[in-house]
Order: structure tokens, then C-alpha cells, then sequence
């Protein structure tokens, strides 16, 4: 269990309690936070659940794979500390973790 | 909480309950519809995705919780009625009511048939037999699971996405697999031959027993199992699998008399011919620019959840015609393969990778355009394509061939 913050592109803030095991974009899902589309439902086959990762957690995660690194590669509006939401697992040791989502996911 | 007021006494009726009228109920609040939103499903689930049922649910590795598209509660804060365990009987146009299966009545200001597609049924002697299975809902796969054993022997008729998706699960169970498909090549109507040759070529390594251009005459029962009956012989089964396609659930329509051509017809804002029914999803009909013939019907969730978005914004008076590019994916062992547009046996196909490096990609021009790409563990290849078929690029082929030159920088 983790308490993720999720910042809306509006600057609205989210604290939702994300179960270990799940994805931050499920537990944004699951929570009803706007802003995260995940079209594919995590198959990290769309790249619509876009969002940048404050700097000082980005050490901290697990390196992306290939297909995620590729995905974003070519999502609109990447910055060097964008990431897949749904490729990053929540476990105990992301509490507190922040994440901002963007204008769009289109 | 959001308060809806609905001073017109609008009401929006969904029938049927997956990805489509999930998003179609999420995006009409989203645009501050004020309206009654009532979603009828004969399952007792409230919308769920499908795409995982073949791949990770089937594999035990994603809980069924996990696959609610929205939690319940998305439903009560948005005001959406769920009328689950529900089927929709009749439509009543000139009265604008939809009758239940429970006797009661729904009246619509809008109707909206998003009733999917069901699995096409195999015409042949012995398919209903017990140890026969079919795959499109959680209770499919359920009941498919417990078969899910160790040297447990299954035969799946039919090699596209759900045959060779299972397969895949199946094997790595420990199951002893058989895939039979009519005709020459697995995902024949998906993918090009290159694509098809290499996925064959990954399931006979991983040890299925895959035979193409066969065909499935009959299953019986043969002493506590079953007998598959091919043109090339019998194959013993524990249980079988049938993947041959889905059917549209076209049948409440056409009992209204709305127009029907291999799904429910309707233009670019998901209308039918009737200007208050719409539909959308793997039900439809649509007009598609993408499409070689200009209409399709299309199977996936870009389309359930984009024709969606483009009903409800027809709804609310923002209508904007639908014409976003198709695209699919399927997961088969460590490999994805994601598409973009659709092909045209016509196509010029070009390749860009080597299929021995597990990464490479097919693409598709038709007269000089970039039409389509099937990828295969390459997403670079996969999210440009997408963007080419969109601004309708061209690209000569030997530039699309050269993986010394970055998907970035291929348009000249």
C-alpha cells in the first residue's frame, strides 16, 4: 500500500491509497482521478496514460523497459521525466510518490 | 459529488454493457450531460475488458477485479443506472421505449446500442459437446480454466487472435496444444504473410502442434476425451477451443427496422436511421476512410471507445465526424504485436527489420500511401506508422526498408 499523489494538469491534487501490486495508472483509474485515459487498459500498447514523474522519485523506480523507453518516444508533449503510468507498480516503497498528468492524452 | 439536474427529463438508454458504454457514459458526463444514463447488460458484471480474458486473466496473473474498465462507484457518482443481468427485448420507435426481460420499460430520449458482437458458433456435428468451449466472457474463461492443466491436451479450432492467444497462455502451462486453421496462414485476415510465417514459426518453437490449410469436419467423443475429425487426420483432445470469429449483435436493431449490413449501419456520428437511435462499437457498421471499400465493421477497443467519444459528442450539439485511425494489438508470449490501419489484399508490403531479430515490421502502401503497419516488438515503427496513415504519408519503400534511417526522420 502506497499514498500516490496525483496532480491534474489544472494543478487539482489527488491522495489516493494505492494497493501494492497495481499500477499507478489503476490506482488513478480506480480512484476516478481524471486525466489518465489508458486506453489499452494497460497492455502498454497506446501510450494514453502519460505522466511526468517529479524529479527526485525517478531514481527511485524501476528502469523502463524497451517498449515503454520506444511508446513514449513518440507520445505528444514527452519530457525527460515522462513515463507510462501503467508500467510502474506501486509497492510500499512508493509512498508519497507524485506524479502530474498533461493538457492531453491525445 | 457532481449534481445532475435534469430539468428536460432527458434520458439516455445504453444497451449493452462493455467498453463502449462504459466510455460513452464517462464521456457524456464528461460533457456535463445532465441527463438520465441508464446501461443495460445481460452480464451480471458492470463493464469490463475483453482484451485480457485470452492473455493475462486467462494466465491467472490479473485478478478479476482488475478488470472493471471503472469501479462501481464511478457509476453512482456519475448517476448511471446499471441494469445488470438484464436483456434488452424489443425497441418500441414510434414510443420510444425499450422493453426488459424482466417486463419492464424503459423510455429514451436517446437509445443507444452498443450490444457487441457474440462468438460465431461452429456449424459442425459434435461442437456442442461437453469439453467444447467458446471464449468472449469472464464466464468463458472460468469455465475454461479449470481444463488448464499440465499435459492436459487442448485443440483450438481457429488461429487468430483469440486461437493463438490461448495457445500461447496454454502452452507455458503446460498444456499440450493443437491449433487447426482452414486456411493457409494463421491471422490471415490481420496480418500479412511475413507476419503470419514468423508467429507460426514462434508457436511450433514453443511446441504447439499448429497445422494450417486443415480442415475441422467433426468432434466426438472418443472413450473419456475427444476426437477432433480433419483432413488430415484426428486429433485426440481433453478439450477443444473454438476461435472462428465473432457474430454482431445486430438482431434488436433489425426487429426495429433499423438498417443492417454486417452490423448496425450508421454515418460518422454513430446514428443509425433512425435519428434517435445511435450505436457504436463491435456492433457497427461506419463509414471509414480508412477502410478500402469506405465502410467496416471493426473489432477493438479504439474503435468501442473513440465511436464512444464521438456519439457523445454528437449528444451534447459538439458533433464532430469519427475517422481515427484503426488500430489492435495482441500479446502472444514475450512478443506484441500492435497494428495501425487496415490492409487491402492489393497492398504493397514492405518489410523494415529482420523477423530473426524478434523486432520488425510490415508495412502496407497502397498507391504509394502508407495504409497500414503491423509491428512486432517495435514500437517505434508501430506509434510513427500510425501518425503516417493519419497525414495519408507517402514513403518510398526503399527508404521504409532501411532501418538505418530512424522512424523520425523517414519522411524526407
Amino acid at each position: 500500500m502506497a499514498k500516490i499523489k496525483y496532480i491534474e494538469h489544472n494543478g487539482k491534487e489527488h491522495v489516493v491509497e494505492v494497493k501494492s501490486g497495481m499500477s499507478v495508472m489503476e490506482g488513478a483509474v480506480k480512484a476516478l482521478v481524471p486525466g489518465i485515459d489508458a486506453d489499452c487498459g494497460g497492455a502498454c500498447a497506446c501510450a494514453t496514460c502519460h505522466v511526468y514523474v517529479d524529479a527526485a522519485w525517478l531514481t527511485k523506480l524501476e528502469p523502463m523497459q524497451e517498449m515503454e523507453k520506444t511508446m513514449l518516444d513518440f507520445a505528444e508533449g514527452v519530457e525527460g521525466n515522462s513515463r507510462l503510468s501503467c508500467q510502474i507498480k506501486v509497492s510500499d516503497t512508493l509512498d508519497g510518490f507524485t506524479v502530474r498528468m498533461p493538457k492531453s492524452q491525445h | 459529488m457532481t449534481r445532475w439536474e435534469n430539468a428536460m427529463g432527458d434520458s439516455v438508454v445504453i444497451v449493452g454493457a462493455g467498453q463502449a458504454a462504459s466510455q460513452l457514459a464517462a464521456s457524456l458526463r464528461g460533457e456535463s450531460y445532465q441527463g438520465n444514463i441508464t446501461i443495460v447488460g445481460d452480464e451480471p458484471y458492470i463493464p469490463y475488458q475483453r482484451p485480457p480474458l485470452s492473455k493475462a486473466f486467462l494466465a491467472g496473473e490479473l485478478a478479476r477485479e482488475r478488470l472493471f474498465i471503472k469501479p462501481e462507484e464511478f457509476y453512482t457518482e456519475a448517476k448511471c443506472t446499471l441494469r445488470l443481468n438484464t436483456v434488452a427485448m424489443a425497441i418500441d420507435r414510434a414510443r420510444k421505449t425499450l422493453k426488459l426481460s424482466d417486463g419492464s420499460e424503459l423510455t429514451y430520449s436517446k437509445l443507444v446500442l452498443a450490444t457487441g458482437a457474440r462468438v460465431r458458433k461452429l456449424p459442425l456435428p459434435g461442437a456442442d459437446l461437453p469439453g467444447c468451449f467458446y471464449l468472449r466472457g469472464i464466464a468463458d474463461v472460468e469455465r475454461l480454466q479449470e481444463f488448464f492443466k499440465p499435459d492436459k491436451r487442448l485443440t483450438i479450432i481457429g488461429a487468430g487472435y483469440i486461437g493463438l492467444e490461448v495457445a500461447a497462455v496454454a502452452v507455458k502451462r503446460g498444456v499440450k496444444v493443437s491449433v487447426i486453421e482452414a486456411l493457409p496462414r494463421v491471422m490471415a485476415r490481420a496480418a500479412s504473410p511475413a507476419i503470419s510465417a514468423f508467429y507460426e514459426d514462434e508457436h511450433r518453437r514453443s511446441g504447439v502442434d499448429l497445422r494450417c490449410y486443415v480442415r475441422t469436419e467433426s468432434i466426438a467423443q472418443s472413450g473419456g476425451a475427444l476426437a477432433v475429425n480433419t483432413s488430415s487426420g484426428i486429433v485426440p483432445a481433453d478439450f477443444v477451443l473454438i476461435g472462428i470469429g465473432i457474430v454482431p449483435n445486430v438482431e434488436l436493431a433489425t426487429a426495429a427496422g433499423l438498417d443492417e449490413d454486417n452490423g448496425i449501419v450508421v454515418d460518422q456520428f454513430a446514428q443509425t436511421s433512425d435519428p434517435s437511435i445511435s450505436a457504436i462499437g463491435d456492433c457497427t457498421n461506419h463509414p471509414c476512410a480508412y477502410a478500402p471499400t469506405g465502410r467496416i465493421r471493426l473489432e477493438s477497443v479504439q474503435n468501442a471507445i473513440d465511436q464512444a467519444k464521438h456519439a457523445a459528442l454528437s449528444m451534447c450539439g459538439k458533433a464532430k465526424a469519427y475517422n481515427e485511425v484503426p488500430w489492435f494489438w495482441s500479446d502472444q508470449y514475450d512478443l506484441k504485436l500492435q497494428i495501425a490501419g487496415l490492409g487491402a489484399p492489393e497492398d504493397q508490403i514492405v518489410l523494415r527489420g529482420q523477423p530473426a531479430s524478434r523486432s520488425f515490421a510490415a508495412f502496407r502502401l497502397r498507391d504509394g500511401v502508407i495504409a497500414a503497419v503491423e509491428a512486432v516488438n517495435a514500437a517505434p515503427e508501430y506509434m510513427m506508422g500510425r501518425r503516417l496513415i493519419a497525414a495519408r504519408a507517402r514513403v518510398a519503400p526503399e527508404r521504409l526498408a532501411d532501418k538505418a534511417i530512424p522512424m523520425k526522420e523517414i519522411v524526407q
